[in-house]
């Protein structure tokens, strides 16, 4: 197997995991900083590197609209928003939720107005956690590149059959450059079988998404329940699969640090990233503390964790989220471990809203700071400032 | 949306058209149209216009009104040219 490296930016990256996919149809509406993704994907279709339709629409709502219709017709479907974009689109993320439809998504993340602001905020794409999408969120150009790929064969898997987002921060990732292996297109061939669809057959009209009566609907409502608890194995799976021929090994949750720490980080996106270097400075002086990146949040891969944090005293969740009083990592994180075995501390920081920095010094220092007090009862969400 | 009419496929919900598939209609009609014979000219607008497609046509005869799936919405009434169709108050039935 071969891989040639290219320096790509997040978008770029994406817009490669597409074309390696060989998505057919694309429609998607620009907005900063998803703008990049969609116009390399337009250059690729322009120069005749990808064979796909590429749909010009009028809004994001109308832009998943078309892939979802794309994708009901049998072509593989793809579209790419941020903040506002995804607000418009919400309606439709349902019907592609709950309608089983394998729809990719970029979600280049970024803060939602007002104040008006382009830079990175995971709310915008926490705030559709229940929209009955797949989410998953990478924190390097690499992983945008392979979770694109891994996406397509996830979300058309039989069992599974539900829309996937591709989560990556705006800027930090979707805008820096880093050095990343794109694989051949034929080893992206023989992982990703295309894909196609028989529900639409033009000799036999049907209407699809009818109005049903309540106990239809809740029929309807247990059987995608059970398509999202099947799609975690399936998610397995296909990390298995993908290193197996890759050599990449991804998980819907990483550890990264200290296997059995005192105090494990819990982060997601670029903040992970941050995250990493602060564990690496920490554990050279010594300091007990390790990483749990989520990857997977939807769906939350709640035994994963409890199995990871066993053993740990405290965690310290990231949160580049708000939920009113509340990050929406923590309240997840803390949900999956109240009938856990065992429950160590959560200690709750907010950071980076609005793309501001986390840099790994802030990190390091309130870790330090943390370890001292660890014994303490947590006081509540504690706002972490960070100087450039 | 009778039960048996809404397949439940194995992922996503859909209905395949068929007779009735939005159930007995003719229960929501508060007017009822009646087809005076003598002035039909059998010339089968009203089987046209019927958005619920419940008139049916013979060639040669005075079409029919099904019932059991006209709502009574009027619009036959309103179109035909020879004012053949009359609506008239479904109460007149109530007791019969």
């Amino acid at each position: 197997m071969v891989e040639q490296v290219e320096v790509l930016t997040g978008n770029a990256a994406a817009a490669y995991g597409v074309k390696l996919s060989r998505a057919q149809v694309i429609a998607a509406y620009p907005i900063t900083p998803q703008t990049t993704l969609v116009e390399r994907i337009a250059e690729f279709i322009a120069k005749g590197e990808l064979k796909a339709e590429y749909i010009k629409v009028e809004s994001e709502h109308s832009a998943l609209a078309a892939c979802i219709g794309a994708s009901l017709g049998g072509a593989r479907a793809f579209t790419a928003t941020s903040a506002q974009g995804l607000l418009l689109m919400q309606e439709m993320l349902f019907w592609a939720g709950y309608g089983r439809t394998p729809v990719v998504m970029a979600v280049v993340t970024r803060a939602i107005a007002p104040p008006w602001n382009m830079w990175s905020e995971h709310t915008d794409a926490l705030a559709q956690r229940d929209t009955g999408w797949i989410q998953i969120f990478c924190h390097n150009n690499q992983e945008v590149l392979d979770t694109i790929i891994q996406a397509y064969k996830i979300s058309e898997d039989k069992r599974v059959m539900l829309p996937v987002m591709v989560c990556f921060d705006g800027f930090e990732i979707s805008h820096t450059a880093e050095n990343v292996l794109v694989p051949e297109q034929s080893d992206v061939d023989s992982f990703l079988p295309p894909y196609n669809n028989d529900l639409i057959d033009v000799e036999k009209p049907k209407l699809l998404w009818n109005g049903v009566y309540p106990e239809d609907a809740f029929k309807f409502r247990f059987i995608f329940y059970e398509a999202a608890q099947r799609s975690l194995s399936v998610v397995e799976e296909v990390h298995y699969d993908f290193y197996s021929r890759f050599g990449r090994r991804y998980g819907a949750i990483e550890i990264y640090g200290e296997c059995e720490p005192k105090v494990f980080l819990v982060a997601m996106g670029s903040v992970a990233s941050s995250a990493k270097a602060a564990v690496d400075v920490l554990n050279r002086e010594g300091y007990p503390v390790g990483l749990i990146r989520i990857r997977l949040f939807r769906p939350f891969p709640t035994f994963e964790l409890q199995r990871a944090v066993e053993g740990a005293e405290a965690l310290v969740i990231l949160d580049r989220s708000l939920s009113f009083t509340r990050g929406i990592l923590s309240t997840e994180v803390a949900g999956a471990l109240y009938n856990a075995k065992w429950r160590p501390k959560i200690f709750e920081y907010i950071v980076g809203l609005g793309g501001a920095v986390v840099s790994h010094k802030s990190l390091v220092e309130a870790v330090k700071h943390l370890l001292a007090r660890v014994d303490e009862k947590p006081k509540g969400v504690v706002w972490l400032k960070s100087e450039g | 949306m009778v039960d048996q009419k809404v397949k439940l496929f194995d992922y996503t919900a859909y209905s395949l058209p068929a007779e009735g598939s939005a159930g007995l209609t003719g229960s929501w009609r508060a007017k009822r149209p009646i087809i005076i014979e003598v002035k039909c000219t059998k010339c089968n607008l009203c089987w046209l216009y019927c958005p619920e497609g419940t008139i049916i046509r013979k060639k040669g005869e005075v079409p029919q009104i099904d019932l059991t799936y006209c709502k009574g919405c009027g619009v036959c009434a309103n179109e035909c040219p020879s004012k053949a169709i009359v609506m008239e108050d479904e109460t007149k039935w109530l007791n019969k």
